[in-house]
Formats: structure tokens, sequence, C-alpha cells
């Protein structure tokens, strides 16, 4: 008999959400989370890609820590307890996507994502029902130069999912990140036109993974935007079984 | 004849289109056969769908569609905030200033001077300043201008949403966060 793979590293034991749950100890919160159907909200984070702990949308409470602690990279520990759900998280939830909302034009009346949005819908299960903050207003371009492709950067949250596909995916690594807070723009190899870029492939794979209308496919017209991101755990894997 | 009399006050409800394009209104239009039963609940005292031509004193509900994008928008909704007990933001342009905020991040003479001056052919090309309210430079969400009790997003929101913040209204009670309704 073949003996199963361990996974490298001890087993760990602790409490989510008052729940005795155990996982390895190089196994996220998030994971062991997810294991346990216990959902977490979540907004840069991608089955496949990954985990930056950029959105903020997973912080989770850990007993003992005054700060709170992003569920997607932090790893489990012995004894920990952690709460997924307080009325202090889902303040800060609304508030992530209140400040994401308000920071550049998020017009979902006439956006192609309308009602495929995660942004979207996650306002509404989190009941932002308005935005506390004033809106900023910028004024942002769209990139249509791109044959199959744009990308609006009104829609766009920074989640940096499309540069994350380009580089541990695709191997291109067209997208990247130019600027520093709320100046802070994807650009397309050094801040050139998509259309004229010299890496892109045009696999497509960062429009597939995008979680707002930023980036779309051309021809679409409002909420006809769906995307399919099911082939990113299997590509994943597939390439696991190669090494 | 009724066998059930008319209750003696109802609710006097106002209900005003700012800068949006009237859809919300359409879609309380969409309640059908519910609006009869609202109408015994009910008393329109200012709309577009009535005749008042001033915004009444004492108003017990005002649904406020459009978001606040000229200087006539601004007048009329401090009016209605002072004589309104529970102001209502009825949609996404009244909540988040959606599609007429697309020119926030333009100049207002620009986008003046394209609308009427540079696109089509027209004829005396001029840019209509007399008896119309002027442009303020950016339109903004109603509560960014006078406080909003309840919000109600959507674009526009669905005749059943608009039916449930309604009846909570009429029942005395905010619905607040319970309103988890979708932008756009």
């Amino acid at each position: 008999m073949t003996p199963v793979p361990i996974p490298a590293g001890r087993v760990k034991t602790l409490k989510i959400d008052g729940r005795d749950v155990s996982g390895y100890e190089n196994q996220t919160i998030l994971e062991i989370a997810r294991e346990n159907n216990i959902h977490i909200p979540t907004l840069c984070n991608l089955e496949g890609l990954d985990d930056i702990g950029a959105c903020r949308l997973c912080l989770v409470e850990i007993k003992g820590l005054a700060r709170l602690l992003p569920a997607c990279v932090t790893r489990v520990q012995e004894g920990m307890e952690v709460l997924t759900d307080t009325e202090r998280l889902r303040r800060h939830r609304r508030m992530v996507i209140e400040l994401l909302l308000s920071e550049r034009n998020h017009v979902c009346a006439v956006c192609v994502s309308n009602g495929h949005c995660e942004l979207q819908s996650l306002a509404q299960t989190l009941g932002v029902n308005h935005v506390h903050v004033p809106y900023r207003y910028p004024r942002m371009a769209v990139d249509a130069t791109h044959g199959r492709f744009g990308v609006d950067h009104n829609r766009c949250i920074l989640c940096t999912r499309c540069v994350r596909v380009c580089d541990q995916i695709e191997g291109a690594h067209t997208w990247d990140v130019a600027g520093r807070g709320v100046e802070a723009m994807i650009i397309s190899d050094l801040k050139q036109d998509w259309g004229a870029s010299a890496t892109c492939t045009s696999c497509g794979k960062c429009v597939q993974v995008c979680p707002t209308g930023a980036l779309f496919v051309k021809g679409k017209a409002v909420g006809e935007m769906t995307k399919q991101r099911e082939f990113l755990p299997y590509l994943t894997l597939m390439r696991e079984g190669e090494k | 004849m009724s066998d059930t009399p008319r209750m003696p006050a109802r609710i006097r409800m106002g209900t005003i289109w700012l800068e949006g394009c009237s859809g919300c209104h359409m879609s309380f239009l969409d309640m059908d056969e519910r609006l009869i039963d609202l109408a015994d609940k009910i008393e329109i005292v200012f709309s577009p769908y009535v005749d008042a031509k001033a915004i009444p004193d004492n108003v017990d509900v005002f649904l406020v569609e459009g978001g606040i994008g000229s200087d006539h928008d601004m007048e009329v909704i401090r009016e209605i905030r002072r004589k309104t007990r529970v102001l209502v933001a009825f949609g996404d342009c009244a909540v988040t200033a959606n599609v007429p905020s697309m020119r926030n991040g333009l100049d207002v003479g620009a986008v003046l001077r394209y609308g009427y001056e540079e696109t089509g052919q027209p004829i005396q090309p001029q840019i209509p300043t007399q008896g119309i309210p002027a442009l303020l430079p950016q339109v903004l969400p109603v509560h960014e201008v006078v406080p909003v009790d309840v919000y109600m997003p959507g674009c526009p929101p669905s005749a059943d949403l608009i039916h449930f913040v309604v009846g909570e209204v009429l029942e005395g009670r905010l619905p607040g966060r319970g309103v988890r309704a979708r932008f756009g």
C-alpha cells in the first residue's frame, strides 16, 4: 500500500469561532477556515495565486492580540483562538469596501461587470448601502489599445490578481504596479499602451481573474462581462504534478 | 362603497426627481396593484406624479431621486430637509451620484462647451444661462449635502425594495442597514 504523503509541518490545533479545528503549521487561518466551512470574506485572495494580504477584508481577531491580522497570510499556531465575525470586524470590512468604492469611479449601473462583480456583491452582503467618506471622483483613463481586451482604471481596486496571474501562472509579467498610495496604478510593461506590449501573450488570464469590471473583453455591454476562474486551481494543480 | 373606513390621517409623502433619469420613479409605479393599498395610507403632497408647485411643510417622508447637481438642487434639498421627518435617498444617483457623477472629473465649462458647442452641428451654438439652474462643479450624493435617514441603492431600486422601505417607514421604522440592496 502506498503511504499517503503528509505535507511538511506538524499538526496544530486551534479554535475558530469557538470550534475546535486543526491544520498543518504551514497552512493559513483562511485555508483552515475554508476546510471547516467557516466563511471569511476575501477580495485579493484567489485560489491558485500567492496571497499578499492587500485588501484587508479577511482580517480576523486573535485572542491576546490587540491588532487584527489578515487570515490569508497568517499561519495557524497551537492554541490560537480566532474570531472571524465580530461587530468590530464587520465595521472594518464595511470601511474597506467604502474606501474602495470612494477611491475611484465605480458606476455600477453602466459597468460591464454589473451583477457579476465581487466588489459590488461584497458591498451588498456586508450591508454597505452608502459610503460615509466623500467620493474622490478622480479622472481615470481607459486603455483600449489591445485588440481583444480593455482596462478601465476607474474600476480597478489594485488587488493585483492580474499582476500575480500574469507573473505566476502565465509567466509573462506584463502587468505591474507603478506609483504609491492613491497614485498607484496597474501598468502594462513600462507604463506603455497594452496594445503595444511586447510581453503580453493575449492569453486573457488577467481579464478572467479581475474581480471587477476593470479588465474586460471588448464588445461586452453593461452587465455582460462574466468571468471564468475555474481554470486557475487546475493549472496550479497540474503544474505541481510536473515538479 | 368601501366597508373599511379611510384612515383619518394618512402619511404625507413627497417624491422628487433631481439629477437622475426618472427611472426610480418608474420603478415606484412598478409596485403595480400594491399602489392601491398604499394609496389608502399615503397622501402624495409633492411629486412629479402630482401637481404641487412648492415644497409643502410638515412632510412625513420624502423620496429623493437623483444627485445634487445644480444650484437649484442644492436649494431645494435643503428646503426638503427642513420640512421633512424621514428623508430617503432613493436610488443610486441619490446614494452615490452614480451616472451623473461621471462628469465630476471634468471641468463644468468644458462639459457645457462640449455639449452645446462642439458636438453635432449646432445652428447657433450657445450655452444656455437664462432661467435654468447653473451646474455645480460636481454632482454630489444627497448625504454629502444634508443628513439622510434611509438609503435605498439600486439603479433603479426594485419595486419590491421600494415596497419594503415604504412599508417600514409607514410602520415608523428606519430600516438602516436592513436595506441589503445592490448598487447598480
